[in-house]
């Protein structure tokens, strides 16, 4: 999802205290929009609880999908507390945005834009920091000693004899203690969870299939539910025969919602074969009706034109003009499914004016704001379960909550006359959007005597994602920030540089895919500079250093892949090199990728070196997992997926006919993580960016030119 | 009737034939380790073994299941299904962890088939399985560390 850029934090924060009566203590910052507003949230902000049976449970107000938050924010508090890992544990918050809001977002639940780390960093360790001050305090009490004389370890508080009580016999009498107006933080030196490897929290429940998804939950009475979507978007049903449906045994229901015909059973099995026997007529007069040959066409005539202007240094047009030492190249990169390993699904239960919703979510504030819509219940009426998500890389955080939204009308549509469990088969999944927008960039750059860039101009023809959403309000200007984002902060020192762009419209939805518009813009961007490199006859690392000199975190990165990979050394006349670097989500990450080409055309990813400068880094090899992971989902896309649409309706619908990356083409990857005293910062997207444009810069040496159209295949035609 | 055992329980199914072993599994045992992905036999996410070798679920009708020997992730205690486990947490291969069950269950099959595999081995094997978390590296490595242990245990 979009970087909601605002790294300042909300300081003023006040630390909340509640005592659990009979089971220990809660604590949590809260950030307040001003004192008073203090009174009315007395009860709020628990963060931390310390139990009698020493226990901590760190309260997770992100969505785990898969990226290890669960166990970064733990590690935070832990480290704070002085916690032993083993007695950690996790919980997800409620959707609440007074209390769990992203402090980068406003008042707004929400994960995304890799912020959860970065905007929790503070407010978490502020909450282990009081929590430890308040054990002490409490010991100092039992033994009448002073507090300054105790230390704490691994869970415990031990005094100059070496006299120890744990958190746990500690808890209840810590939360009558005062809290801490300013809790001490440690400084870096201090850390002994921080920069460790620690176990990933949700290891063993993820590998003995006792960890509970959406499609786990089972409420009693629970009817299965599966919806017949309209087959364009923009599409609306007419007419539906469903008296086959209603036959099949275990149906129990079949309702007409706004997006489709749900029909209800007693299994999902039986759902499934209801959906199948309907026979609906849609009214398509509004529909999408274009193929992805006009889109591409519409993009081409957008292109042929001069676009808003993002982003001008100097005068690129007249500097492009004087020059006849120059080059251009067109890139086209194609509609991306998210492609969730868990399909989309939702559990919602409408009882006594209660909606209690179960799904994982990106946004429980839209998802929440929504569904009270929907069912017709004030917010404080619905509560939200959040679960684990079967991955999610931007597909959960929807501007409208559909998939939520569908299950809370089929809830309604039965008056909640028993719990609703609805689940997307894959081809709906792959059919019902939403996709990555396609984009067409096309570049100029004119090299002046030495073979250096003077002159580059990068042309936009994308979709936006936000405009006519609830986040239209970040757009500002006739241009969506995320179709530019990585082309318009081009870090390399050019003097005239210009960057313009079309916004183009169709019914196909589009939505923030794992790294957002970086997952096109540094593929064309870091393709284009070797081009550039290629031209005047310069090594593509010593280029990019020499346009690098201010941005020396990206050069770091980039000096430290090359240094870990061998740039530069002889390599058998089938193997290659190539690298990419590029920020985003305030995340550095350079790559050189290592390929071998086969005499047939078809070539293997051997290996991937990563470096990756997130500020502190806070469980290295989480942030190794997610660059490899970013890896993985970017160059599987590059080499095999596209969405294309047909008459309005999508092609593909499984995982034949849409490819992602499988085992064999997995390259090795080694990840180095630059030692910091930054602020963290994310990485559930960062390594996604630099991976295709790597493995491209790498392959070029056999082809005939740049790999320019995405996906590009497993096979090349050589030179 | 169809009669088989699952996770060593004798079990009797009376329903419909075709209904495949999965959403039996799933929906009527309520045993929600093995998971739903693709619902064609593509993604591996609903693997178990019958009679000791993996099978997608997804796409296995009750009608197929008469007299065999049925074992989800919830029944797997063999040697390698510990070791491959063991491997697994101490590699920390999981991230959204949706298609793990499917992951061990074809790695345990592998390792059962052949205790040493190869990376070409191991890629055969375990193509059939996606992670769109792309833990493959880590997939990798976890099953020639279980293959190493199991190695040492004899
Ligand atoms: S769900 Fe069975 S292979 Fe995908
Ligand atoms: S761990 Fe998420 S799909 Fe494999």
């Amino acid at each position: 999802m979009k970087s909601l850029n605002s790294t300042s934090m909300d300081r003023r924060q006040f630390l909340k205290v509640t005592s659990l009566a009979g089971v220990g203590f809660a604590i949590g910052p809260v950030g307040f929009a001003n004192a008073a507003d203090q009174n009315k949230h007395q009860s709020l902000g628990n963060f931390v609880r310390i139990s009698k049976d020493n226990l901590v449970t760190v309260i997770i107000k992100h969505l785990d999908k898969g990226q290890g938050v669960t166990t970064g924010l733990t590690a935070i508090v832990a480290e704070e507390l002085d916690a032993d890992w083993q007695q950690m544990r996790w919980e997800f918050a409620p959707a609440d945005a007074e209390r769990y809001n992203n402090l980068f977002f406003g008042k707004f639940q929400g994960t995304g834009g890799s912020t959860s780390v970065a905007n929790s960093w503070m407010q978490l360790r502020q909450a282990g920091a009081a929590a430890r001050a308040m054990l002490v305090d409490a010991a100092a009490k039992v033994w009448g000693e002073d507090a300054a004389s105790l230390r704490t370890q691994a869970g415990k508080v031990i005094n100059a004899s070496g006299k120890q009580l744990s958190y746990g016999e500690l808890a209840e009498l810590a939360g009558t203690q005062p809290i801490p107006a300013e809790p001490v933080l440690k400084t870096p030196d201090q850390f002994r969870i921080i920069g460790q490897h620690i176990p990933r929290i949700d290891s063993p429940e993820k590998t003995t299939g006792k960890a509970i998804y959406t499609i786990d939950v089972r409420r009693p009475g629970m009817l299965h539910a599966v919806v017949l979507h309209a087959p364009k978007f923009g599409a609306v049903l007419k007419t539906v025969d469903d008296s086959a449906a209603k036959k099949v045994p275990g149906v129990k229901a079949v309702v007409r919602i706004e997006r489709g015909i749900a029909v209800l059973a007693t299994s999902h099995w039986s759902a499934l074969q209801g959906r199948n026997a309907l026979i609906a007529q849609w009214d398509e007069s509004q529909a999408e009706t274009r193929s992805s040959s006009t889109l591409w066409d519409e993009y081409r005539a957008l292109l042929a034109k001069p676009g808003h202007v993002v982003r001008e240094d100097g005068d690129a047009d007249k500097a492009l003009a004087n020059s006849n030492n120059k080059l251009s190249l067109t890139f086209e990169l194609p509609f991306l499914a998210h492609a969730t390993m868990e399909p989309l699904n939702c559990v919602v239960e409408l009882v006594d004016n209660q909606c209690q919703i179960w799904t994982g979510s990106q946004m429980p504030t839209v998802d929440k704001m929504v569904a009270a819509q929907i069912v017709g219940l004030p917010p404080e009426q619905l509560q939200i379960h959040t679960q684990l998500a079967g991955g999610s890389f931007g597909r959960r955080a929807s501007p409208n909550a559909d998939y939520v939204a569908e299950a809370c009308m089929i809830a309604k549509a039965i008056n909640g006359s028993a719990p609703v469990s609805l689940q997307w088969s894959r081809e709906d999944d792959m059919k019902a959007g939403y996709y990555r927008p396609m984009a067409l960039h096309q570049f100029h750059a004119a090299l002046d005597a030495e073979g250096k860039p003077v002159a580059w101009h990068q042309r936009v023809v994308s979709q936006s994602i936000m405009r006519g959403t609830p986040f239209e309000g970040m757009v500002r200007g006739p241009i969506d920030p995320t179709m530019v984002e990585g082309g318009s902060t081009l870090p390399y020192a050019i003097a005239n540089l210009k960057v313009d762009a079309h916004e183009h419209k169709s019914g196909i939805p589009t939505l923030w895919w794992r790294s957002v518009g970086h997952s096109h813009n540094a593929y064309v961007t870091e393709v284009f500079m070797d081009e550039v490199a290629r031209l005047g006859g310069q090594d593509p690392l010593t280029l990019r250093l020499a346009l690098l000199a201010n941005h020396p975190r990206h050069a770091g990165v980039l000096k430290l892949a090359a240094e870990k990979a061998g740039w530069g050394k002889a390599l058998p006349d089938n193997q290659a090199m190539g690298l990419a670097v590029h920020e985003s989500f305030n995340s550095f990450v350079a790559q050189v990728a290592l390929v071998t080409m086969h005499q047939d055309g078809t070539y293997k990813v051997n290996k991937i070196v990563c470096a990756v400068d997130c500020g502190i880094a806070i469980t290295p090899d989480v942030i190794k997992a997610q660059m490899e992971g970013g890896i993985g989902y970017g160059l599987g896309a590059a080499m095999g997926e596209a969405i294309t649409v047909k008459e309005g309706a999508v092609e593909q619908n499984n995982f034949y006919d849409y490819l992602p990356m499988r085992i064999q083409h997995m390259p090795d990857v080694e990840v180095h993580i630059l030692a910091s005293d930054q602020a963290p910062t994310g990485v559930g997207e960062p390594g996604l960016p630099p991976a295709a444009p790597a493995v491209a810069n790498a392959l070029r040496k056999f082809l005939k030119g740049p790999l320019t159209k995405l996906p590009f295949g497993t096979k090349l035609d050589l030179a | 009737m169809i009669s088989f055992t699952l996770n060593g329980t004798q079990r009797q199914y009376q329903g419909d034939p075709n209904q495949p072993l999965l959403w039996y599994v799933r929906d009527e045992l309520n045993l929600t380790g093995s998971k739903f992905g693709c619902g064609v036999a593509q993604c591996g996410a609903c693997t178990m073994h019958v009679n000791g070798q993996p099978v997608r679920a997804c796409s296995t009708p009750m009608a197929a299941v008469q007299n065999a020997s049925i074992t989800t992730i919830e029944g797997l205690d063999s040697v390698a299904g510990k070791a491959i486990q063991h491997a697994w947490q101490r590699l920390d291969v999981v991230q959204c962890g949706y298609c793990q069950s499917g992951q061990i269950m074809s790695a345990t099959a592998l390792l059962q088939n052949n205790p040493s595999p190869s990376d070409q081995d191991i890629d055969q094997a375990m193509q059939g399985n996606l992670c769109r978390c792309a833990t493959y590296h880590r997939i990798r490595q976890a099953i020639h560390q279980a293959a190493d242990d199991l190695a040492r245990e004899v």
